[in-house]
């Protein structure tokens, strides 16, 4: 009988192919937003969180100014001093490594390619705290620092405008007004937050003191880079630095922090948290899409109840028994809806392996959500397919035939 | 066929029909008394809202009865279940509609094959079976057209087939030349009058074309829901 109702069934699809399309375009535009969706709303949240990782974690900066990204209230106040690093490394247990940062925005060229690049004077310690690491050649020394040779290690990205695919190590580059040879390549990073990690050009703090700019201030250190111990408490750690800095910038407890320091833990959980909220309400959207699709299978259904209702009137004329009927319009309603699903699996997969590379998210292939849109449309598909069959199969014959 | 020495097929006694409640009620059929044998070939005839269409539904297990009693060769129908009337139209009853009732898009070999495909015969006899019937009403070179490829009459043709395919015992033919032409009406009314005959296929007829009726040897005529003559040639 369960032979039958099948048979029975993929007949009545062969039958009313525009019919059975629709049905299953329904499922299938449900199925495959929601998967493609909540997909690439989770690449995008992983790939912001490989982003801040690679950040470096337990990264605190501290720079002048009394707060994150208003620019204007750093103008006029002191910067700090290489002093002031020493100190805090000195006197603070919880802090791993610290780098005084010095930045200036300084012409480079090579040969017949010139771009203007950030170069960064600093430390070895920079390097560790920041988490980059080396593609090739040699990171500088305290030797290089103590001596102030014009040594350099350059990001990707300027390795890209000045030396196109090859190798920098040895070459002389000019900066400003100095020929600095390239020591070391760094290895990528990719676009964090806040821009291209990559365009970057490190160099000891005093070469960039004494043979680019010249030292004009001792104040001259826009930013101090520190990492935290592991374990370390970094409320407890920020209180300490804000302590200490205030001392030594002889601030009156009346007088706000003319510094501030900024914790990357935060940025991390602010920005994930974002991108979680930005793939829920992907999510929704593509519910909404399920919704819809569920609504024209419906509207399908309904349309063709008519038809349908007089088809079971004549098949319960000559002889078959409502359980048959009703198994047939199953078999047919579960067969529709997945197709439908599978289908909308298998687009949504290309999607999101498409879409994923066309905004560099990593792809990685959810069974939860596929299976939750499959039953879900599968569901939306049997019921409606189902329902009017039911109600249809449950009348006299003869009231099956006559309905209009 | 005359059968006055066969057993009774179908017998009914005080039948009635009500469609709706209350004030609503309408009574279609008023207390129906009739006997058929076996091998009759029965014309139901009347006005328009007599009720003998409500009678020919009752008969064929496509409709309920109020009350009274129907027996189908000695069984008390109204004590049947849903799907053993659903068996009973699948192995004893044939049905032919004024309006076809084929299914749609579908080709008559297939339309010709469905209720053998309840009956669950196999593929290669539900073939032979649906192409003798087609052929024994005329339409051998038609086996793959749809209703909507067909004329009345053929789409009519299809649907006695479709009837005779199963050798039902009984075959109920509600106003089956009501939208066919005086030609096809002649090829329908032979073809019915040849399974009577030939087959010893009950058949019962409903009409309102006099010409029709004559070719029954038993006329029912009912009037306002009640049996008025009954009348043997």
């Amino acid at each position: 009988m369960i032979w039958n109702a099948f048979s029975i069934a993929l007949r009545e699809i062969a039958r009313n192919l525009l019919r059975a399309f629709l049905t299953v375009l329904g499922v299938f535009i449900g199925v495959a937003a929601i998967i493609t969706m909540v997909t690439l709303g989770q690449g995008a949240t992983l790939a912001v969180k490989a982003q801040i990782s690679s950040l470096g974690s337990n990264l605190l900066t501290v720079r002048p100014g009394a707060g994150f990204g208003s620019r204007s209230s750093s103008a006029g106040v002191p910067h700090f001093t290489e002093r002031d690093a020493e100190i805090l490394g000195e006197q603070i247990a919880g802090i791993a490594a610290i780098a005084p940062v010095r930045t200036a925005a300084l012409g480079t060229i090579y040969l017949s390619n010139a771009r203007s690049s950030t170069v960064t004077g600093t430390t070895p310690a920079y390097f560790q705290i920041n988490k980059w690491n080396l593609a090739e050649g040699r990171l500088f020394n305290e030797a290089d620092l103590r001596t102030g040779n014009a040594v350099c290690v350059i990001g990707n990205t300027v390795r890209r405008e000045l030396f196109g695919d090859d190798s920098p190590v040895g070459a002389k580059i000019r900066i400003g007004r100095a020929s600095c040879e390239v020591i070391g390549l760094l290895a990528a990073k990719g676009q964090a937050g806040m821009g291209d990690q990559d365009d970057t050009i490190v160099m000891p703090l005093s070469a960039l003191q004494r043979r680019l700019i010249g030292k004009t201030s001792s104040h001259d250190i826009s930013q101090i880079s520190i990492s935290a111990r592991d374990g370390t408490d970094s409320i407890a750690l920020i209180a300490e630095i804000t302590r200490i800095l205030r001392q030594r910038r002889n601030l009156h407890s009346n007088q706000d922090n003319n510094f501030n320091v900024f914790d990357t833990r935060q940025i991390a959980e602010t920005l994930g948290s974002t991108t979680q909220l930005m793939t829920m309400l992907l999510a929704a959207v593509a519910a909404v899409s399920l919704l819809v699709g569920g609504i024209g299978i419906m509207n399908i259904m309904l349309v063709s109840v008519t038809e349908r209702t007089r088809e079971i009137g004549i098949r319960l004329a000559i002889g078959a028994m409502a359980g048959e009927v009703l198994l047939q319009f199953l078999v047919e309603a579960v067969t529709l809806s997945c197709i439908g699903g599978l289908v909308g699996i298998l687009l949504a997969f290309v999607l999101c392996a498409g879409l994923s590379r066309l905004i560099q998210v990593p792809f990685n292939f959810n069974t939860e959500i596929n299976l939750v849109a499959f039953l879900f449309s599968a569901a939306v598909g049997v019921l409606f397919g189902y329902t009017p069959a039911r109600r249809a199969a449950r009348l006299n014959p003869i009231d099956a035939l006559r309905h209009e | 066929m005359n059968a006055p020495g066969n057993p009774p097929l179908i017998e009914l006694q005080g039948l009635t029909k009500t469609y709706g409640t209350g004030d609503a009620a309408f009574q279609a059929l008023k207390g129906i008394d009739l006997t058929i044998r076996a091998g009759e070939f029965v014309a139901i005839i009347g006005p328009s809202g007599s009720g003998k269409s409500t009678l020919m539904n009752v008969l064929g297990c496509l409709d309920t009865a109020t009350t009274g009693t129907y027996r189908y060769q000695g069984i008390a129908v109204e004590t049947l279940t849903t799907d053993q009337r659903s068996l009973l139209r699948r192995y004893a009853l044939g049905f032919i509609f004024q309006g076809f009732n084929l299914l749609a898009r579908t080709s008559s070999l297939e339309n010709v094959e469905l209720p053998l495909l309840y009956r669950g015969i196999s593929r290669r006899e539900r073939r032979e079976k649906a192409v003798a019937a087609l052929t024994s009403v005329g339409l051998p070179t038609k086996l793959g057209n749809t209703p909507g490829e067909l004329s009345g009459g053929q789409q009519q043709r299809v649907a006695i087939a479709r009837a005779i395919v199963t050798r039902p015992s009984t075959l109920f033919a509600d106003e089956p030349t009501g939208n066919l032409d005086s030609v096809t009406t002649r090829d329908v009314m032979e073809i019915l009058t040849r399974l009577n005959v030939d087959q010893g296929i009950t058949v019962m007829l409903v009409t309102h074309e006099d010409g029709v009726a004559a070719c029954a040897r038993r006329t029912v005529l009912i009037r306002d829901g009640r049996v008025e003559s009954d009348v043997s040639r």
